[in-house]
C-alpha cells in the first residue's frame, strides 16, 4: 500500500495532464501576459505591431522570432544586441505555460490553438479580409482588450463590413 | 545707458542665433560631419518618394507628407508623423534614428543607406514645416 499510494498519484496525475494537454499540446499560456511587463518588448514591438504577449507562443518559437528580426515577415525590423537580448529574455521567460508540443511555429496564427479558436468555422472568411481587420495578425480588430492581454469572449467586438478602421 | 545697450545687443544676437538654432539638429550635424559636404532637400524629397525593389517608398506608409499621421502598409499601425515640425520627438534619438534607417532603407530601398542618402533624407523632412 504503501508503494501503490505514490504510484497511482502518478498514474492519475499524468492522466490528467494528457487530458489537459489541448489542441495537440500547442496552447497559449495562462495567463497570456505576465503582470510585470518589459518596457523594451512593449516599446520596440509595438513600434510596428501590437505587442504580442509573451505567452501566446513557446520558448522555441520567441528564439525563432527574435533571431531572425532582420527578416521579420517581409520587413527588417532588427534590434541592437543589448535590446534583442532584453526583449527574447523576457518572451522566454514569460513563455506559454500550457505549451507541452515540440513544434515551435514562427507565426500565432499557425498555432493550434489559435487555429481552433479562430478557424473552425465560426468566423467567415470575409470577415479577415475587411478593411478594420486586414490580417489575423491585427488582435485589436476585434479583442479591444488584446494590448492588456485580455482574450475573454466578453471583449470580442467584430467590425461590421462598412466600419472605419479603428484610430490605434 | 549701458544696460540699454546690453539689452540691445541681447536681442540682436537672439534674433541672429534664432533662426540657425531652428535649423540645427545634432544629428544632422554628425552626418555632415562623417561626409564634409552640403544636403539637399531636394534630393531628400526625392527618396522619400522612391519606389524600391518591394514596391515600397517612405510614402507608402509615412504618406504623401511626413508632416501627416501615418499607417503601416502590412499590419495597418498608426504611424506618428515624422517632420519634427509637428512631431517634436522625431530625430532627436541618434540610436532610434540609426535603428529606423536601417530598416526603412532595407525595406524601401533593398539597400542600406548612405550617409549623404541620410543627410538629405534628414535635411528634406526638417524642411517640411
Amino acid at each position: 500500500m504503501k508503494l501503490i499510494k505514490p504510484l497511482l498519484l502518478v498514474a492519475l496525475t499524468s492522466l490528467s495532464l494528457a487530458a489537459c494537454a489541448r489542441y495537440n499540446g500547442e496552447d497559449r499560456g495562462k495567463p497570456v501576459m505576465p503582470s510585470q511587463t518589459n518596457a523594451k518588448w512593449a516599446a520596440e514591438c509595438s513600434g510596428c505591431h501590437m505587442a504580442y504577449p509573451p505567452g501566446l507562443l513557446p520558448a522555441a518559437s520567441w528564439k525563432k522570432v527574435m533571431s531572425g528580426l532582420d527578416k521579420h515577415f517581409g520587413t527588417d525590423a532588427s534590434l541592437s544586441a543589448v535590446d534583442n537580448k532584453e526583449i527574447t529574455d523576457y518572451l522566454v521567460k514569460y513563455e506559454s505555460n500550457r505549451w507541452t508540443s515540440s513544434a515551435a511555429p514562427l507565426r500565432i496564427t499557425d498555432g493550434e490553438w489559435f487555429k481552433h479558436k479562430h478557424m473552425s468555422g465560426e468566423i467567415s472568411a470575409a470577415v479577415w479580409k475587411r478593411p478594420s481587420v486586414k490580417s489575423p495578425a491585427n488582435c485589436g480588430a476585434c479583442h479591444s482588450g488584446a494590448e492588456k492581454g485580455v482574450f475573454d469572449e466578453h471583449n470580442i467586438h467584430i467590425p461590421k463590413p462598412d466600419e472605419p478602421e479603428p484610430n490605434k | 545707458m549701458f544696460s540699454t545697450f546690453r539689452l540691445s545687443h541681447l536681442l540682436a544676437c537672439l534674433a541672429l542665433a534664432a533662426p540657425l538654432m531652428a535649423s540645427a539638429n545634432p544629428i544632422l550635424d554628425g552626418y555632415k560631419a562623417e561626409t564634409k559636404g552640403t544636403f539637399s532637400a531636394a534630393a531628400g524629397e526625392k527618396i522619400y518618394h522612391t519606389v524600391g525593389p518591394k514596391q515600397l517608398a517612405c510614402a507608402s506608409c509615412h504618406t504623401d507628407s511626413p508632416k501627416n499621421v501615418g499607417k503601416h502598409a502590412k499590419t495597418n499601425k498608426t504611424i506618428d508623423p515624422m517632420a519634427p515640425s509637428v512631431n517634436a520627438k522625431r530625430f532627436t534619438d541618434a540610436a532610434n534614428v540609426e535603428k529606423w534607417f536601417k530598416r526603412n532603407c532595407n525595406d524601401a530601398l533593398g539597400r542600406a543607406c548612405t550617409t549623404q542618402e541620410k543627410g538629405d533624407f534628414m535635411t528634406y523632412v526638417l524642411s517640411v514645416k
